[in-house]
């Protein structure tokens, strides 16, 4: 009776909170990264248009370009949820086949995202010590680059986990949701660099 | 355009596919208005408005906090309104909103 209790309202029996704890440690874990994107885009926001040289943001970034990598990294999102909600009705190839699209889109996004950072270093000569725009800008889109390249293996080890039928538990539906919600996570911050950095104009400094 | 569906409730792939739909309109709206002269004066609200939407989707609908467990939601919040207050307390001591 107690179990169905449970079940009805998605709890856990075998833990204190009635919540699965991973999961509890996941969130956890992203409240925690908030902070760490939060003082990267706060130094960022510090230093605009404190660069007393060139390269200004507006001289380097093409957002017609950027726009096609949020568009990418968007459908990357739909695509891990697709595979959470296949694993959910216990589709195991399906959740394969999404969770290697999701890991595809996550390479496109990095692979523009170095395109972008050898045209601004060998077209503008734009590096991460030439001004304060040049050292923040690296930093933020660098740091959430690696998580992107993070969340690619992870993806990549829950395809090989699942092929070799070696998920750890019985509930194979766990691992997924642990690893799509880094990957939204990594989503949602790409949508406040892609408004902050890219979309709202940085002011010149005075005679630039 | 956005599904109605409440906590305790599946959300099925085509209510994904619907939201990422919403999710790109919105981007295209985001890129649309900074090309657009006349929509110079109020900018940065706007990309703030449009930013904020789509993290909202993304938060509830993709990583489901809509139809999960509040408390989820509530060591998320948490995290991201700390993150939120202690940031924006640092860039007004350094008067970056005055410059």
């Amino acid at each position: 009776m107690a179990e169905v209790a449970l079940e009805e309202h998605g709890a856990h029996a075998e833990t204190s909170t009635g919540l699965p704890h991973p999961k509890l440690a996941m969130w956890l874990f992203l409240a925690s990264d908030c902070l760490l994107f939060g003082a990267l885009i706060s130094t960022y926001v510090l230093y605009r248009g404190r660069s007393l040289q060139g390269p200004f943001p507006q001289e380097v970034f093409d957002i017609p370009y950027t726009s096609v990598s949020s568009f990418v990294l968007l459908a990357s999102s739909l695509t891990m949820a697709l595979a959470v909600n296949a694993i959910s009705r216990g589709e195991e190839d399906r959740m394969r086949v999404w969770l290697l699209t999701t890991a595809m889109l996550g390479t496109v996004f990095i692979g523009g995202q170095v395109y972008e950072f050898t045209t601004f270093y060998r077209e503008h000569g734009l590096s991460l010590s030439t001004n304060l725009f040049g050292s923040s800008f690296y930093v933020l889109t660098g740091f959430h680059g690696a998580h992107v390249t993070l969340g690619i293996l992870m993806l990549l080890s829950l395809v090989g986990i699942s092929v070799a039928g070696r998920f750890p538990t019985a509930d194979h539906h766990m691992p997924v949701e642990l690893v799509g919600l880094y990957w939204h996570f990594v989503d949602i911050v790409w949508i406040v660099i892609f408004t902050v950095v890219y979309l709202i104009p940085a002011p010149l400094p005075p005679g630039a | 355009m956005v599904p109605r569906r409440r906590r305790g409730d599946h959300p099925t792939p085509r209510d994904y596919v619907r939201i990422a739909i919403v999710l790109g309109l919105i981007t295209a709206a985001e890129v649309a208005v900074y090309y657009i002269e006349g929509a110079r004066g109020f900018l940065v609200p706007l990309l703030f408005l449009f930013s904020f939407l789509k993290f909202t989707l993304v938060v509830l609908w993709f990583m489901h906090l809509k139809f999960d467990s509040r408390t989820y939601s509530r060591f998320f919040v948490m995290g991201l309104a700390g993150a939120i207050t202690l940031y924006v307390i640092v860039l007004l001591s350094f008067g970056v909103f005055g410059r």
